[in-house]
């Protein structure tokens, strides 16, 4: 068993595990933030897609203990005083979601991509950065609008402030 | 229509807790004092159990019991049965053999479940079940259902002789071979249909709570259907009354068919927990959905089509074979007969079908409805046969079905549907203008320029949904009727809580059914609840699949609002001194037509409450329920055309436009609908490019038990869509809608290939339509 800490959604947590618990179990069942999802089990999927030190990783793919120290930021930590994050208004703007169990997953990646390639993101980035994320009910059609209309409205915003 | 009403584009109300992270899916449930199940599976396509040794299992870290098929038999949970009755054409009842939840004597595929163990971990009841020793002998195996057929081959129920479940027909044999006989030209074709596994994207989970205080049990499951679940788990595997047996399917994520059927994990966790004393829950891994998720598909058929010298189609003859696994799963034999068979007339007018259906037993996972569910083997066998027609006889694809779309209605088919209604030309020519279609050949040279093989292919299908009438179904076999109910609860304040027995796990039934309330009533979405999925609260149900939710679950919705209607009136007419026939609804309040007076609804829904002023005689609160029993089924219809380029040196298709043009009635919502064409389509192009079910035939192992090892679509296999609607109402339901939940993957799978062989100039192609195979195809001669 490890004692492990690691800063997550802003909040410093600790918690005791398995050495071979992976960091999706631990965030979904020590800290209890089940909005991250397993739906596979050969890290194909995407569905546990969250960000650790800034970079979009699949929860699945590595140890708890690996993740000890590290910040991390799950779909629960997205929106902001209540206020949707601009990757998840435009997802529903767009209808980009209709069972919801990809949803978080593709949302961090989302605004992964969105963060490295800002408003220049085309529709065949989009859908070859989206090859490690599989959605089952969309067809994948409305998720690529939402992405694209989120990183026009991001950039856009971006552009204004500069 | 308001801005929230019906055929408005309202962004959905559930959306916010999906994308903050808050959905509730079954996993996401914790109770106290909680453990954790593994099931011990087997690793053999065919054995006998000589036994099963626990002990070591037993005493490892964690462990509170593993459990066994004996045991399960002992304390009388029944067998796993299918729920509707086929007969042969000899007359005699299908043939099903015993599915216990945990095999007791026996196991049939890999996968079959033989214990469970629970322990206070997933990874200690997972290290326990490796430790649980179980001797099996080997039989021998068969995985291909024309073989299991063969004498000498394996035997998987004693009932069963040589795997035959049934053998049966529909049509006119006599008219049809006649019709093939005098007939001008006839196109004979072979048509595999792939085996596919459903894959939503939440694997199926189960959380059994038994409280010996009550002697109740409580499930939650990742269930299309919870009455359902219920009423099975109650009536025929003997887990507990209904009185006292909750189900609750909360958020669930995606079904697609294969969350109707109750498989033996739920019934073993609820079992379980009785036996330990402990909630249990058990989640599925991926691997395991693979080997046990009710698989899609799996036919052989050869198909004649008998044309006249006006290229009129004489006669549909057609004989299939279907792969129902190792079991009779719930729903397996109504769907490669009566969802299949009756649907082969499709928008054409032929004067004489027949089909003969024979399912087999096979030592693989069981087969049962995926999406489509029937319609999608009967429209990719009918309109791949009037493609290769089509090339035959010389005459273009469009024209063909022209000379024999049906065009007055109702029309009577030779196999049992009456179509109420549609514009099946419509559809093409929508389709074919926004394709392009004209412009194909320029297109095709200047791609060929570039060395690439360009095609193009259409497919017209049609499907019957809104399942449905009760005693039509129960004339052919169910042993349900497919009724829905509703119950719409005015609250004091005015707010609206809607109970309906359909299931959202991905429809926006929290939406679509709410715009209904706004529309009748003009109060905001937001005061309307919708609540679904949960036994308790819910009084009855029949769940979502075949389309049904929009057609037979919102005419509910909407028979229990003209009830509520109808109250509110009386009670606003006796508030302002009027007679009810001048009240009119109208943004949110109830108007005496012609006059300035006016209640608001909120008012009038108090005052239902406080009953200090009510109409003589009438009861206090405003609360009204319906059940809806549809009187024909739905048919939508639509025409998808494809078009493709084929890179000749590598085999490599690229869909390079997807056109829909579906007429689905009357519209609810067309964000929704689009998205669930979106989502069809790409199920069926998965089918037709990408997807397939291998077993390895010595053995009976799964070969694709991963999404390493099977093609799910993914983002860059596909293109932007190009969908759009026409719309003949249904005359049949309140609403006038037909149901869009399957149309994708139904139409979708022959346009590609069609495309495809078009390209190659080798009609020769079976599907999935891999590179290997359609390079092989393209370099063969034809």
């Amino acid at each position: 068993m490890a004692k492990i800490t690691m800063t997550v959604n802003g909040r410093q947590v600790s918690g005791t595990c398995d050495d071979r618990t992976l960091l999706v179990h631990f965030i979904r069942e020590n800290l209890g933030l089940t909005g991250t999802h397993v739906g596979c089990d050969t890290s194909q999927c995407g569905a546990c897609v969250i960000h650790m030190d800034g970079l979009s990783v699949k929860s699945c793919s590595i140890l708890a203990v690996q993740a000890a120290g590290s910040s991390i930021t799950t779909i629960e930590g997205l929106a902001k005083d209540g206020e949707l994050h601009p990757v998840q208004a435009a997802f529903k703007a767009h209808h980009g979601l209709q069972c919801g169990f990809c949803t978080p997953g593709m949302v961090m990646t989302a605004v992964d991509m969105i963060a490295r390639h800002g408003s220049g993101l085309d529709e065949a980035t989009v859908r070859s950065e989206l090859e490690g994320n599989i959605c089952r009910c969309t067809g994948y059609h409305n998720i690529v609008k939402a992405i694209l209309a989120a990183a026009a409205e991001m950039g856009g915003a971006r552009q204004a402030a500069e | 229509m308001g801005v929230e009403g019906i055929g408005a584009r309202v962004a959905r109300k559930e959306d916010k807790r999906f994308l903050t992270g808050k959905g509730r899916y079954t996993d996401d449930m914790s109770v106290p004092g909680m453990k954790y199940a593994i099931f011990v599976r087997s690793p053999h396509a065919h054995a006998k159990i000589r036994s099963i040794d626990a002990t070591a299992a037993k005493e490892m870290p964690g462990v509170i019991d593993v459990l066994d098929g004996r045991q399960l038999t002992a304390d009388g949970i029944g067998n796993l049965i299918c729920g509707w009755m086929i007969h042969s054409k000899d007359g005699s009842p299908m043939k099903m053999g015993a599915w216990r939840p945990l095999a007791d004597q026996t196991v049939r595929y890999v996968g079959d479940a033989v214990a469970v163990v629970v322990a206070d971990s997933v990874d200690e009841a997972r290290d326990a079940a490796e430790a649980v020793a179980v001797d099996y002998e080997l039989l021998p195996v068969v995985t291909d259902p024309v073989k299991a057929m063969a004498d000498g081959q394996p035997q998987l129920h004693p009932e069963a002789s040589n795997n035959l479940i049934f053998d049966w027909q529909l049509g006119d044999a006599a008219a049809t071979d006649a019709a093939i006989t005098a007939a001008a030209h006839v196109t004979e074709v072979k048509i595999f249909n792939n085996r596919l596994s459903p894959n939503p994207m939440e694997p199926r989970a189960a959380l059994g709570i038994y409280d010996s205080g009550d002697d109740h049990y409580t499930c939650y499951t990742t269930s299309q259907n919870p009455h359902l679940a219920r009423l099975v788990m109650s009536a025929f595997y003997n887990v507990a009354p209904e009185n006292k047996l909750r189900v609750i399917a909360p958020d669930v994520g995606g079904g697609f068919g294969s969350k109707i059927y109750i498989y033996p994990e739920e019934i073993v966790c609820l079992w379980a927990s009785k036996r330990t004393g402990v909630p249990v829950k058990w989640t599925c891994d991926r691997t395991e959905a693979f080997l046990t998720d009710a698989h899609g598909r799996d036919h052989i058929s050869t198909v004649k089509m008998a044309f006249d010298s006006s290229n009129r189609i004489t006669a549909l003859k057609v004989d299939t074979i279907a792969n129902l696994g190792a079991y009779m799963s719930l729903f397996s034999s109504c769907v490669p007969t009566y969802l299949y068979a009756t649907l082969l007339s499709g928008q054409y007018d032929i004067p004489a079908i027949h089909a003969n259906v024979r399912t087999v037993y096979t030592n693989t996972a069981p087969v049962d409805a995926y999406r489509g569910a029937g319609r999608p083997e009967a429209t990719y066998l009918l309109e791949r046969t009037m493609e290769t027609a089509a090339r035959e006889l010389g005459i273009s694809p469009a024209e063909l079905r022209r000379i024999n779309f049906i065009r007055t209605f109702p029309h009577q088919t030779p196999v049992i549907m009456n179509y109420d209604a549609g514009d099946y030309e419509a559809s093409l020519n929508a389709a074919m203008a926004a394709a392009d279609w004209n412009g194909f050949a320029a297109r095709k040279a200047e791609a060929e320029r570039r060395g690439m093989k360009r095609g193009i292919g259409m497919s017209c299908y049609i499907e019957a949904c809104g399942l449905a009438p009760s005693s039509a179904v129960g004339s052919l076999g169910a042993g349900v009727g497919l009724w829905e109910s509703a119950e719409v609860r005015v609250n004091a304040v005015g707010t609206i809580e809607v109970m309906t027995g359909s299931h959202s796990h991905g429809q926006g039934h929290e939406t679509t059914f709410a715009q209904l309330v706004a529309d009748r009533f003009g109060v905001p979405i937001d005061s309307v609840n919708i609540v679904h999925g949960d036994t308790d609260k819910v009084q009855m149900g029949m769940g979502t699949y075949g389309s049904r939710s929009g057609a037979v679950g919102m005419s509910a919705v909407v028979k229990a609002l003209d009830k509520v209607e109808a109250k509110a009136k009386k009670i606003a007419a006796h508030l302002m001194e009027a007679d009810e026939s001048d009240i009119v609804i109208e943004n949110g309040e109830l108007k005496v037509a012609g006059t300035d007076k006016s209640v608001p609804w909120f008012q009038m829904a108090l005052a239902a409450y406080t009953a200090h002023n009510l109409p003589s005689g009438m009861e206090p609160g405003l609360k009204e329920g319906a059940f809806y029993d549809p009187s024909n089924f739905t048919f939508p219809a639509g025409c998808y055309i494809c078009e493709v380029e084929v890179d000749p040196d590598t085999g490599r298709t690229e869909i390079v436009q997807f056109v829909a043009a579906d007429d689905f009635g009357n519209i609810i919502n067309p964000m929704i609908v689009e998205g669930q064409v979106h989502g069809g389509l790409a199920q069926g192009i998965g089918q037709a490019l990408l997807e397939g079910v291998h077993y390895d035939p010595e053995s009976g192992q799964l070969l694709t038990a991963s999404y390493m090892d099977y093609a799910m679509p993914r983002a860059d296999d596909l293109p932007s869509f190009k969908v759009s609607t026409s719309n003949t109402p249904c005359p049949n339901n309140p609403l006038g809608v037909k149901g869009c939940g399957e149309a994708g993957a139904i139409g979708s799978p022959p346009a590609l290939i069609n495309a495809i062989t078009d390209a190659i100039g080798n009609n020769t192609l079976t599907m999935p339509a891999t590179p290997e195979k359609v390079w092989a195809a393209a370099h063969a001669a034809n």
